[in-house]
């Protein structure tokens, strides 16, 4: 079933690429309805998932490689399901979205299902191996997205992404083999990685599988100081496809920190938290000053990433200390960050999604050409409101359940850190109030009295995935305890736990 | 003497004698059919080759080496040739001399089978000159293009001084040691042969003189010129081809050397990092294709170098080997048959914008440079994936990070070709192509470049155990 649900994009970027004559409309509506397959698999495995149950679930299996211990191998526990769950439903959404330039639509919607297929076999994988092939699928992927349907410095841009993330994904296969070779039998299988901790005790060989790992996530997540791919490629990146990039490509990082540093080198991990917490405050801090600098709306949005990445790793530094009797505070901030992942993900996609309609109706991002556009377009005023309120924090939404959580359990681990971090939710709130007064309100400029208001289809999009914020910032429960399923035993390190917190 | 166990050599030696038979009686338009000739007697070969499978042990007196790397470093030999075969009749249409052609490749085919299976040094200069000397041929066929005449003459001067290096530094080894043959040698070391200058010099020169063959520091300055001056088929055969041979060569050396007798892998470990440094910082700044593809060749011999230095360190080194020497293969082999496609066409300029007006063409390229790179699922990113592996395993933790830098390195200039060749509109006229076999040969091994790769696991586990003597 998980198998079948990254396939079937993969199959349908086939089809799309290989099939001639095919009309734009026909290709779109082909797209949305390939992408909905897998998010349906998806809610299907979500009620086949029992909370209280082992910590990988709905396993399969397929041999592939038996000499070096490669195989092909699916599963979730909480967080991978919740992840691939977001990411279902962002993909229906960036493919549903209209396109920008109308060109090559059909290469255009085959790129898309080819990166849903990578970032659902990233997420849904049990094998590092295998894990490591959708990484490197992810970027090239969104090389061409961006160098091909992007504007601007695209090529640049593009090549930027890809050799800054590059450098990060050889940094990670390193890691993934001196890791593995550890193992005896030499296995891929991440469960199997994750109870034996391969590398526990061994010195300054952990120590730079740690540092392989971390640098690697932390190109991709972006961190402060290796961000400067993200603002170029995301200003230049077509509006769905930077959704995409900071919605799903981001979490990539986040992700993999969870799992292999955290839940694979926990002593290692605690060693160097602190460290890790403050990089994790500078991209805080960084991210937050620097998006206040910004005169372009969507590189204002490109930095609150950022702000926001540092926030998840703030909590799964947090969490991966091993401060005797903190266990549960420490439960709290991973499953704050994972929060934090999907929530950024709804949140700042829909942003990224909305400063591509601006674009391309007003093919600029530079804030002080607009004003006054509640007048004209309500109803992008008030997605971009609740948006931006979602994005910076307010309760209600579903940023604050993850932050309110990431810094409760980080005051309790590195209380200093997260105080200073907290700074960074105040500017958030800044920077985003004043571009809403600058674009939204105010005197609106003679040239932008023709500005459209969003169609339907953004509006039924916009609708769906405000919804879910409202939804999980109102009764975040039922994510809640998926995430907690994870959470609690890959901090507390033992096999299965009985689910709560 | 089992003459049976030269059977697939002498096959392509009997069709090289046929094709150039052939060439001489026949008239200009039929030489086309020699092409077909060369490719049935490869296929015969590879069907006697075949026979060879899962045998372990040498012939001719402990000259020669039958054994998995071998057998399967020469598969890939006739492979690769069959490939340069394929896209030649179009190329060398015009040429006066097209039949003969055959005969050279299938000759330098067959000096490189030898090098592949060389197991005592006497053996190995045999191989490297029949090799070198069908070489120089292939490089300045173009007789009347002075590009084509300087390319050749590159290779001949600096192959002359290499081979000239290499038959001193046999002396040296045979003086010292007072045997040939690899297994001797080795028992030599085990019975107590002391590593005197004289030996350790004369090794260094023997690895430099294989140096030469793979393309690699110090005796790769050959490489580009080759590539951009030599014909295309020629270039492509010449910057595969032999490097197999040579690379297989190298690691039956290293093997003859115990690692605590000589320090022989760190040298060998240098010569790679050194290598692919080089290769790769030449290829960044190329405003042509083909000698950017030639640096890239460079740069790749030194990857392939990274499983011969942890040859019998680590027991996945000959599957890393023939992983990588495999992966190289068809990723350089597609991107020049994708070059020969296209007419020759080298300036970077003028692959802009490809991918509208030859779409094909385009994706084999792209496929052909993510392979080069080694990104998955491409079958280079098991070849590269097999050998970080085991050099990592056999304690060149620091010649792997080396490569990974390079490798970043490499994606740059393989995406200054590959961005404006997808991403730019713009139209340069109509794009010439060359004819249907070429084109044929350019989409075969780009589909073999996902397909392997797809099947790397298949693959990788029927190479699991082969063994290098």
């Amino acid at each position: 079933m998980l198998t079948l649900a990254i396939l079937v994009p993969f199959v349908g970027a086939l089809v799309l690429v290989t099939a001639p004559g095919l009309r734009a409309t026909t290709a779109r509506a082909l797209a949305v309805a390939t992408a909905a397959v897998p998010l349906a698999l998806l809610c299907f495995a979500w009620s086949r998932f029992s909370l209280g149950g082992t910590d990988f679930q709905l396993v399969e299996e397929m041999a592939w490689v038996p000499a070096l211990g490669v195989a092909w191998r699916v599963g979730v526990d909480g967080v991978s399901l919740a992840l691939s769950l977001m990411t279902g439903v962002l993909f229906v959404a960036t493919i549903a979205w209209p396109m920008e330039q109308r060109e090559r639509e059909r290469q255009y919607y085959a790129w898309f299902l080819f990166l849903e297929a990578a970032s659902l076999g990233l997420f849904l994988t049990l094998d590092l191996l295998v894990f490591y092939v959708f990484f490197d699928l992810s970027l090239v992927g969104m090389f061409f997205l961006i160098g091909r349907w992007g504007h601007g410095e695209r090529q640049a841009a593009a090549l930027k992404f890809f050799i800054y993330t590059f450098v990060g994904s050889l940094a990670i296969l390193l890691a993934i083999i001196v890791l593995v070779l550890r193992t005896d039998p030499m296995t891929f299988d991440m469960r199997v990685l994750i109870a034996q901790q391969p590398l526990a005790g061994a010195g300054p060989v952990a120590t730079l599988v740690f540092l392989g790992f971390v640098v690697g996530f932390a190109i991709k997540a972006p961190l402060f100081p290796v961000h400067t791919w993200l603002p170029p490629a995301h200003v230049n990146a077509p509006g769905p496809a930077s959704a995409i990039l900071a919605g799903v490509l981001l979490k990539m990082g986040t992700y993999g920190m969870v799992r292999m540093p955290l839940q694979m080198m926990r002593e290692t991990f605690a060693a160097y938290a602190l460290p890790l917490a403050v990089v994790a405050l500078a991209s805080i801090l960084w991210g937050a000053f620097v998006a206040l600098g910004q005169t372009s709306i969507k590189r204002r949005i490109a930095y609150t990433s950022v702000n926001h990445m540092g926030y998840a790793v703030l909590g799964i530094a947090a969490a991966g200390a091993l401060v005797a009797g903190e266990e549960h505070a420490r439960q709290l901030a991973l499953t704050g960050a994972v929060v934090e992942m999907v929530a950024h993900g709804l949140i700042t996609g829909t942003l990224f999604l909305l400063a591509g309609s601006i674009w391309a109706r007003a093919d600029t991002y530079e804030m002080d050409r607009f004003g006054g556009l509640a007048g004209v377009a309500p109803k992008l005023t008030a997605a971009t409101v609740v948006a931006a309120f979602a994005s910076l924090g307010l309760p209600g939404l579903a940023g604050f359940v993850a932050e309110v959580q990431i810094f409760i359990g980080a005051f309790a681990v590195f209380p200093w850190v997260a105080a200073v971090g907290l700074v960074g939710i105040l500017i958030t709130a800044a920077l985003f109030l004043t571009m809403l007064r600058q674009v939204f309100f105010g005197e609106r400029p003679v040239e932008r009295n023709a500005f459209a208001d969003v169609g339907r289809v953004e509006g039924a999009v916009l609708l769906a995935i405000l919804a879910l914020v409202v939804v999980i910032g109102v009764y975040p429960a039922w994510l809640l305890d998926l995430v907690n399923a994870a959470t609690d035993s890959a901090v507390v390190g033992t096999a299965t736990v009985a689910p709560g917190g | 003497m089992p003459i049976g166990d030269l059977a697939p050599e002498i096959a392509v030696l009997f069709t090289a004698v046929a094709t150039l038979l052939f060439a001489m009686f026949a008239p200009r338009r039929l030489h086309v059919v020699g092409a077909i000739i060369a490719l049935s007697g490869l296929t015969v070969a590879g069907v006697l080759l075949a026979d060879q499978l899962g045998r372990t042990g040498t012939t001719f007196s402990g000259t020669f080496a039958i054994d998995g790397v071998g057998v399967w470093a020469r598969f890939l030999i006739l492979v690769a040739t069959g490939v340069c075969v394929m896209i030649s009749p179009g190329w060398f249409a015009t040429d006066r001399r097209h039949g003969e052609v055959y005969a050279v490749f299938l000759l330098s085919a067959v000096g490189a089978m030898a090098l592949a299976g060389a197991a005592d040094l006497m053996q190995l200069v045999v191989a490297v000159l029949l090799s070198s000397v069908t070489g120089y041929t292939l490089a300045a066929y173009h007789r009347g293009w002075a590009i084509s005449v300087e390319a050749g003459m590159k290779y001949f001067l600096i192959g002359a001084l290499a081979n000239a290096v290499l038959v001193t530094g046999v002396v040296f080894v045979t003086g010292m040691a007072g045997v040939t043959g690899y297994e001797p040698l080795a028992n030599a070391f085990a019975d107590g042969l002391i590593a005197s200058p004289l030996l350790v010099a004369g090794l260094a020169m023997v690895a430099v003189g294989i140096a030469y063959k793979l393309g690699a520091a110090p005796a790769h300055t050959w490489v580009p010129d080759v590539a951009e001056g030599a014909p295309v088929p020629s270039a492509a055969f010449l910057t595969v081809v032999p490097k197999i041979g040579a690379a297989v060569a190298f690691a039956r050396l290293v093997t003859a050397v115990p690692p605590d007798a000589l320090a022989l892998r760190p040298l060998v470990a240098t010569i790679a990092a050194v290598t692919m440094t080089i290769g790769n910082l030449a290829a960044l700044r190329q405003q042509d294709v083909r000698r950017l593809l030639g640096w890239s060749s460079v740069s790749q011999a030194g990857y392939v170098l990274m499983a011969v230095v942890v040859i019998d360190l680590d027991t996945g080194a000959p599957t890393a080997l023939v992983a990588m020497l495999g992966a190289y293969t068809v990723g350089n082999i597609a991107a020049f048959a994708v070059v020969a496609d296209l007419r020759g066409r080298t300036a970077l300029s003028d692959y802009s914008g490809l991918a509208a007006r030859r779409p094909l063409d385009a994706v084999v390229l792209a496929l052909a440079f993510l392979s080069l790179v080694g990104i998955p699922p491409t079958v280079g990113f098991f070849g590269k994936f097999a050998v970080f592996e085991v050099t990592i395993a056999g304690g060149y933790g620091w010649l792997a990070l080396v490569a990974a830098a390079n490798t970043v390195v490499s994606l740059i200039y393989y995406a200054r070709v590959l961005s404006p060749m997808v991403f730019d509109s713009s139209t340069n006229g109509a794009v010439a192509q060359l004819d249907k076999m070429t084109w044929a040969a350019a989409v075969a091994t780009g589909s073999a470049i996902i397909a392997l790769g797809l099947t790397a696991g298949l693959l990788l586990d029927q190479l699991a155990d082969i063994s290098l003597l």
